[in-house]
């Protein structure tokens, strides 16, 4: 059949199975939005505030199921504002498809009005994008599309459409989507090797990240833990992959991961690290971080050994992987080893509870405790973000959603709004956020009041640039610069203006009402929580630095 | 091309040939790649092929094994990248092509003309007050050229940078795995991954 760039546009989201597409309007994608109406039965548009929120809106629709976030955006200055997404979606790797209009291909080159050179500006930043130039390669190249985005390590792409592409027509032939082909083959030989290595370990440790979330691997993950009596460490990208209470899992790893975690890194003879890339947040000094062995598992070949150097690697989806090596692992006990890690976590930092003023471990118990273990956690960027990451009390691995690679602030509105929208009314959505972080991106809390999202929001409001300010604190001088903005904003306010519900607290006993009241909110709600300028995130290894440095007060 | 840093004592000179997708774009994507990873280029030339479809880009460079490990499985991840390798520098035919414009009066035209003929270079043009010699080889050969004209007013030079193939009949390299159905480690050609693992 006969179609125009636009239809095949649809049709072929359709065939994808994309169900929600967020966006902002324009003139170049205008062909786009029109044939959009015409499908709103089929495809629901999600209009944000910004692109930016779009972006990130489908990051978190991304992170939250699996599936593949979409985003549409005009030319110029509305492609030119999903740059920060993708680059975030870019560097955790988040499957996401952006579309992006541009002028005429006439016109492009010419400098025309709102032409940027998208492609060119997000190459670096997604797994590959284009620019469709001819009508007839439309439908090809958007398959091509979500097929990369989903394949292999996941990522962002970016298709870009010149306006006469959307109106210029051409025979159209519906296809099934093809199937994602994953690795499930494992070369036998390297898992006999990893699985011997494992059995000889005395003090063996898994280390995993965000590659384990998305391989779904959770399951071979807790069977080869308990099988060989393994203990694991995490990093900010796996934060639930494992039970909060479980008593294997030491907890995070890193610059600001607990002590045992770091310490049994630094003493154990053997790492299994799976799905994780070492960064220099994880690894903060690649020569003394540790001293065992290290296997690696991982989907992309490129991250074999490219921060620390390895014993053995295994290239493929992490759940495959596990799967193979099971079955030559030998079941274990490691008395010693256990014993005493059981001591090290004696010597972990503990928060003082206080009752007199809202300390955030307390803040973030009595979330937890209220909002359940099946609630989503999204988070946007600085020391609210690691105190989430420490004290949350995680059940599930697509619950917590936050930016680790890039470190977005502004991050976690546009997130949370993707993952409600993805998963429906009835599933609790808790955003938590810094009074700077929520000032880049508040602007999308009308988003929430259009499409009546019942997002919870804590903010943990210290008024000044917390993260930074820490930073200053220990390695400044106490000189505090440009991170105390003596902002007068009235959160509460702000959520009335917004026509959404606004809280304060200043001690546990009002967030705890505070809280309850906005649970049982139809709409989006905040809380605005007074905390101490000079709380900090504890424990902290600074950068460059190994388990020797370790700042616990 | 990126800047050079200072060479290491275990860096060697290496060439790198990939295979790549014959579109518009193509190189900037690579050479961007190379530019945010780091990895410090000597020369690079792209040249068609036998198949339309196909560009070859021929990669001269410094490094040690883990940079050159680093920069082929960072290109293979390109979409537009089929097939990247080391060349073996033993089993492989390098060219070079320079252009040299040498400052020459009449006194100085039969030294000239006996260094170019020693090296077998062409002269191809020639002025009251120039030279331009013209000279194929490997980067060794055109490096020791251009050491005999210190002496020498050099006015301009050009070269192309290195162009490579291997020796021998059509040699089989291994097609770079898409990510989705790499079912076994594939070793790099002439050497394992880290780790030493190697296919079954």
């Amino acid at each position: 059949m006969r179609l125009t760039g636009s239809q095949i546009f649809v049709e072929v989201l359709i065939e994808q199975g994309v169900d929600i597409l967020f966006g902002y309007p324009g003139g170049a994608v205008l062909n786009l939005y029109d044939e959009l109406y015409k499908s709103s039965d089929r495809i629901q548009t999600v209009l944000t505030a910004h692109e930016q929120g779009a972006s990130h809106a489908a990051d978190g629709y991304a992170r939250a199921t699996g599936r593949t976030g979409v985003v549409l955006a005009t030319s110029g200055p509305g492609a030119t504002n999903l740059v920060t997404g993708i680059a975030t979606a870019y560097m955790d790797s988040v499957p996401m498809v952006a579309f992006t209009g541009n002028v005429a291909t006439s016109l492009i080159g010419r400098d025309s009005f709102q032409e940027a050179y998208i492609e060119g500006i997000t190459l670096p930043i997604t797994k590959h994008n284009y620019t469709v130039r001819r009508v007839e390669d439309l439908a090809d190249t958007m398959r091509s599309a979500f097929r990369i985005a989903q394949s292999g390590r996941k990522g962002p792409v970016l298709v870009d459409i010149p306006k006469d592409v959307t109106a210029n027509s051409c025979e159209f032939t519906p296809k099934e989507p093809e199937l994602i082909r994953t690795v499930t083959q494992v070369n036998d030989a390297l898992a006999r090797q990893a699985a011997a290595m494992i059995n000889e370990a005395q003090r063996p440790l898994v280390c995993f990240g965000g590659g384990v979330r998305s391989a779904a691997g959770c399951q071979p993950l807790r069977a080869l833990l308990e099988k060989a009596d393994i203990p694991a460490t995490h990093t900010l990208m796996a934060a639930g992959v494992l039970d909060y209470g479980d008593p294997r899992n030491l907890g995070m790893l890193g610059m600001h991961g607990c002590f045992t975690a770091n310490k049994a890194m630094a003493e154990a003879d053997l790492v299994l690290a799976i799905g994780t890339r070492f960064s220099d947040r994880v690894a903060l000094n690649p020569e003394t971080f540790t001293s065992a062995k290290v296997i690696q598992i991982d989907i992309d070949p490129s991250e074999m050994g490219k921060n620390i150097a390895l014993d053995l690697s295994i290239t493929g989806d992490a759940s495959y992987v596990l799967q193979a090596i099971l079955p030559y692992v030998e079941p274990a006990l490691h008395k010693d080893w256990m014993a005493q890690i059981v001591a090290w976590r004696k010597m972990d930092y503990r928060p003082i509870d206080s009752d007199r003023v809202l300390r955030p471990h307390q803040l973030i118990d009595e979330l937890c405790r209220q909002a359940g273990p099946e609630a989503v956690y999204v988070t946007d960027v600085g020391q609210h973000q690691l105190w989430a990451a420490q004290y949350l009390h995680h059940t599930k691995s697509r619950g917590f959603l936050t930016s680790g690679g890039l470190g977005t602030m502004g991050f976690g509105y546009g997130a949370a709004i993707g993952a409600q929208m993805a998963l429906g009314r009835r599933q609790r959505v808790i955003m938590l956020t810094g009074d700077g972080s929520f000032h880049m991106n508040l602007n999308e809390g009308c988003t929430a009041v259009s499409y009546q999202l019942p997002i919870i929001t804590v903010i943990f409001n210290n008024q000044v640039l917390g993260m930074v300010r820490q930073w200053q604190t220990s390695f400044y001088g106490k000189r505090y610069s440009s991170t105390d903005p003596h902002r007068k904003t009235d959160f509460v306010k702000v959520a009335e203006g917004f026509g959404a519900k606004g809280y304060r607290a200043a001690t546990l006993e009002e967030f705890r009402t505070a809280l309850a009241d906005a649970l049982q909110q139809e709409g989006p709600s905040w809380i605005d929580c007074r905390i101490d300028k000079d709380e900090r995130v504890l424990p902290m290894i600074p950068g460059g630095g190994d388990i020797r440095d370790i700042i616990m007060e | 091309m990126t800047q050079q840093s200072l060479p290491r004592p275990e860096d060697r000179r290496r060439v790198i040939s990939l295979l790549v997708d014959n579109h518009s774009g193509v190189l900037a994507r690579v050479s961007s790649l190379f530019n945010r990873r780091g990895f410090n280029i000597d020369s690079l030339t792209v040249s068609a092929t036998n198949d339309p479809a196909v560009s070859r880009i021929t990669v001269s460079t410094h490094g040690n094994d883990r940079d050159i490990d680093q920069l082929i499985l960072q290109t293979e991840r390109l979409e537009v990248s089929r097939q990247v390798f080391e060349l073996d520098l033993e089993n492989s035919l390098q060219r070079e092509l320079l252009l040299l414009k040498v400052a020459c009066g009449s006194r100085q035209r039969a030294e000239l003309k006996e260094i170019a003929s020693i090296y077998k270079a062409k002269i191809i043009d020639l002025s009251p007050d120039s030279m331009v010699l013209e000279l194929t080889g490997k980067p060794e050969k055109i490096d020791a050229f251009l050491k005999m004209f210190s002496e020498y007013e050099i006015l301009e030079l050009c070269r192309t940078g290195v162009t490579a193939l291997e020796r021998g009949g059509k040699h089989e390299h291994i097609q770079k795995p898409p990510q989705e159905i790499r079912d076994y480690q594939f070793p790099m050609p002439g050497r394992g991954l880290a780790g030493g693992a190697s296919s079954q």
